[in-house]
């Protein structure tokens, strides 16, 4: 229980976030990646202002544990391959097509009209999809 | 536009104390399509109640303080086309990617991860060639 109360907690202070920067706002965020139009540096900051407090947050999770218990996620995978590549310019595409990624996607459910229901029911079919995709790529790059 | 980035910066901050609270009360990664990714596909299934919560309380937040501020635009294309076809490449590519602007970008940087730095190199170059054919050359957007 304790465990859902505080997700749900990092969940808000997270949507906040994305409603206070204008990360919900699609113009924005268009706006940044239109680097050959009318460009927006928002985004520059609200990535900035993001990564200062989580540099500090993992030089604090070397020799400890979770309040809550458990483990700290492991070192990062350093394999790139080609899910993360293909995948990323793949999700690149309809960022810029949209202007929406899955946090806002979802932070604006309750004031993104129909438009916002569309995209997100089509970026959940896609994550169902996704699996077996992968498991495709995986094959197809493995050294034979 | 100045203030609109003061904004940003403080947005940002949020994001981010966000990701810290999760890491280092809950021991997780707050990776946006990550989170909600292991629901749709059942990868998650040993913490779906942990993942519900955080995407019940991004959904809810939002909601209140865009209701409170008496409403929020997100000034989304109504081409329904390219709505679902940009929800696809986004649901497909965070997930074979593996994360999205949240886990890749903001908690992969952060650490500086190579496959965070790579990927978020990746689409947000693609992010900027999708924005100049799809508006600037094609114009359906």
């Amino acid at each position: 229980m304790q465990r859902a109360i505080y997700a749900f907690l990092a969940g808000g202070l997270f949507g906040a976030g994305l409603l206070v920067s204008g990360m919900t706002d699609t113009r924005k965020v268009q706006g940044w990646l239109d680097v050959f139009g009318d460009w927006d540096p928002t985004l520059a900051f609200v990535l900035g202002g993001a990564i200062l407090p989580m540099a500090v947050a993992w030089q604090l999770t070397r020799n400890r544990q979770p309040v809550l218990g458990g483990a700290f996620p492991p070192k990062p995978e350093t394999r790139l391959g080609w899910p993360l590549v293909s995948g990323s310019v793949l999700f690149g595409v309809g960022w810029g097509l949209v202007g929406l990624c899955p946090g806002p996607a979802m932070a604006s459910l309750t004031f993104g009209g129909m438009e916002g229901l569309v995209f997100l029911v089509a970026m959940l079919a896609g994550m169902l999809a996704a699996p077996p995709l992968r498991r495709r790529l995986v094959e197809a790059s493995a050294p034979a | 536009m100045q203030q609109e980035w003061i904004m940003g910066l403080i947005g940002g901050g949020m994001i981010g104390l966000a990701a810290t609270m999760f890491l280092l009360i809950n021991g997780r990664i707050m990776g946006a399509s990550g989170l909600l990714g292991g629901l749709v596909d059942g990868t998650g299934r040993g913490n779906a109640g942990e993942r519900a919560a955080f995407i019940a309380g991004l959904i809810a937040v939002p909601g209140l303080i865009a209701f409170a501020m008496g409403g929020s635009e997100t000034h989304a294309s109504s081409n329904i086309a390219v709505l679902i076809a940009a929800g696809l490449c986004v649901g497909i590519g965070t997930r074979l990617a593996n994360g999205c602007t949240s886990g890749h970008g903001v908690c992969g940087i952060s650490r500086l991860s190579l496959r965070g730095i790579v990927a978020t190199v990746f689409y947000l170059m693609a992010g900027g060639l999708s924005v100049m054919l799809f508006k600037h050359v094609l114009g359906v957007i």
